[in-house]
C-alpha cells in the first residue's frame, strides 16, 4: 500500500507543479526568513506597530463620510466581521467594477460608488489603516487565490511579468524568488516573494505599505522603472503571486525588515 | 491627537516589579533628511513622554532624533495597591496624545 501512496503523491506534486511553473517547495511565508525579534514582534498583538493602523482603521470603520453619511459599518457591521476571510482573497475578479481589483483599489471603490467620497490617495495613511483593518480580520488564513476563469488573463499578464527579466541588473522576479531562495542578498535572506502578511509594517520605510508600495520596492532593487500605483502590471503581479502563494498562512499586519 | 497605547498585565502582585509597554503612533521625522526635490523636511518627532500611577509622576523620557519612527517604550514598575496608570506625550509642534490603563493589585 505504502509505495503505491508515495507513487500517487508524486504525480500529484508533479501535476501541481505543471499547473504552477517553478513554484517553491515547500511554500514559506514571508515571515520565515526574517530573524527571531522580527518575529516575535510581528506575533506580539500589542508590540506589532502594524497594530496602531488596525486601530486606526476600526475607527475610520465606524465613521461616516461622504456625500451620503454613512460608514463602512453602516453596511459591513459595526465590528468588521463580515470582513473575516476577505483580504487572503483578493485581488479578484469584482464584477461590478468589471474587472480585476486589488484590496486597496476594491476598497476605494467603495469609497467613491457607496460613500460617494474621494477616494484616497494611494499609501495614504487613511487608505493603510482601513486596509490593515480589513486584512487583520483575516489573520491565520491561507491566501485563497480568487478561482474565477475572469482573472484568468490578468494571471497570465502577471506570469509573463514575473519570468521577464528587467531593469539594469537585468533579472526577473524568478532569478530570485524561485531559483535563489534561502540564500542571501548582502545581508538579507531572500524570500520566496509570497504576498502574505500585507501590509506590513517595514522597519525599512519606518512605516506601513501596501504589498504594491514592496513590488515596487523590488522594481527599484533590479533598478527598472517602477510602475505607477494601481498600474494593470502591479495588479497583474499580485494575482500571479496570489495564485503561486496559494494556502500559504497570512497574518497581516506582518513586519519585515 | 497623536495616537498610541498602553498595556500592563492583567493583575500585579503588591511590591513586585511589573512592565508598561506604551506605543505612540508618530512619524519621527529627523530634520536630517532631504525629500526628493532636495528640500529638507523639518524635524517633526514626540519629544516629551511622562506617565503618572495615582497622581503621581513615575517615569518620564525626553526623546530625541535618534529615535525610531513609532516610538515603542517599555519599563517597569512597582505598586502597593490599585490605581490608575496615565502616560502622556507631546510633539515639537505641541500635538499631544495620552492613554490609560488600571493597574489591578491582586
Amino acid at each position: 500500500m505504502r509505495p503505491l501512496v508515495l507513487l500517487l503523491s508524486c504525480a500529484a506534486l508533479q501535476c501541481a507543479a505543471e499547473d504552477i511553473p517553478s513554484r517553491p517547495s515547500p511554500l514559506k511565508g514571508g515571515i520565515e526568513f526574517q530573524g527571531e525579534a522580527i518575529r516575535a514582534m510581528q506575533a506580539d498583538a500589542f508590540g506589532n506597530p502594524g497594530m496602531l493602523w488596525v486601530d486606526r482603521g476600526a475607527a475610520l470603520w465606524k465613521a461616516p463620510a461622504g456625500a451620503r453619511k454613512v460608514s463602512c459599518a453602516s453596511c459591513h457591521g459595526a465590528d468588521g466581521s463580515s470582513m473575516n476571510g476577505v483580504a487572503v482573497r483578493y485581488p479578484s475578479y469584482v464584477a461590478s467594477l468589471g474587472g480585476v481589483v486589488d484590496l486597496e483599489q476594491r476598497v476605494n471603490a467603495c469609497v467613491t460608488g457607496n460613500q460617494e467620497a474621494r477616494a484616497f490617495a494611494w499609501e495614504s495613511q487613511e487608505l493603510l489603516a482601513l486596509t490593515a483593518f480589513i486584512a487583520s480580520r483575516s489573520r491565520g488564513m491561507p491566501i485563497v487565490p480568487d478561482p474565477s476563469p475572469d482573472s484568468d488573463a490578468t494571471y497570465e499578464r502577471g506570469r509573463s511579468i514575473y519570468f521577464q527579466r528587467q531593469g539594469q541588473l537585468n533579472l526577473a522576479c524568478t532569478n530570485c524568488h524561485d531559483a535563489s531562495w534561502g540564500k542571501r542578498l548582502l545581508s538579507e535572506p531572500i524570500s520566496q516573494g509570497h504576498p502574505a502578511d500585507w501590509p506590513a509594517y517595514r522597519l525599512e520605510w519606518q512605516a506601513m505599505g501596501s504589498l504594491e508600495r514592496r513590488l515596487r520596492a523590488c522594481y527599484l532593487g533590479v533598478r527598472a522603472e517602477m510602475p505607477a500605483y494601481g498600474s494593470p502590471d502591479l495588479v497583474a503581479l499580485e494575482v500571479y503571486l496570489a495564485r503561486r502563494a496559494s494556502g500559504v498562512v497570512s497574518n497581516p499586519p506582518g513586519v519585515r525588515r | 491627537m497623536i495616537l498610541g497605547k498602553i498595556q500592563v498585565p492583567a493583575t500585579v502582585k503588591a511590591g513586585e516589579a511589573f512592565e508598561v509597554r506604551v506605543l505612540v503612533q508618530h512619524p519621527m521625522e529627523t530634520g536630517f533628511r532631504r525629500d526628493l526635490d532636495g528640500h529638507a523636511i523639518p524635524m517633526h518627532i514626540v519629544d516629551k513622554l511622562s506617565c503618572t500611577f495615582a497622581g503621581r509622576e513615575v517615569f518620564r523620557a525626553e526623546l530625541g532624533s535618534g529615535m525610531s519612527a513609532n516610538p515603542y517604550i517599555a519599563f517597569f514598575a512597582t505598586a502597593s495597591r490599585s490605581g490608575e496608570i496615565v502616560v502622556e506625550w507631546s510633539d515639537d509642534q505641541g500635538d499631544k496624545g495620552s492613554a490609560r490603563a488600571t493597574v489591578n493589585v491582586a
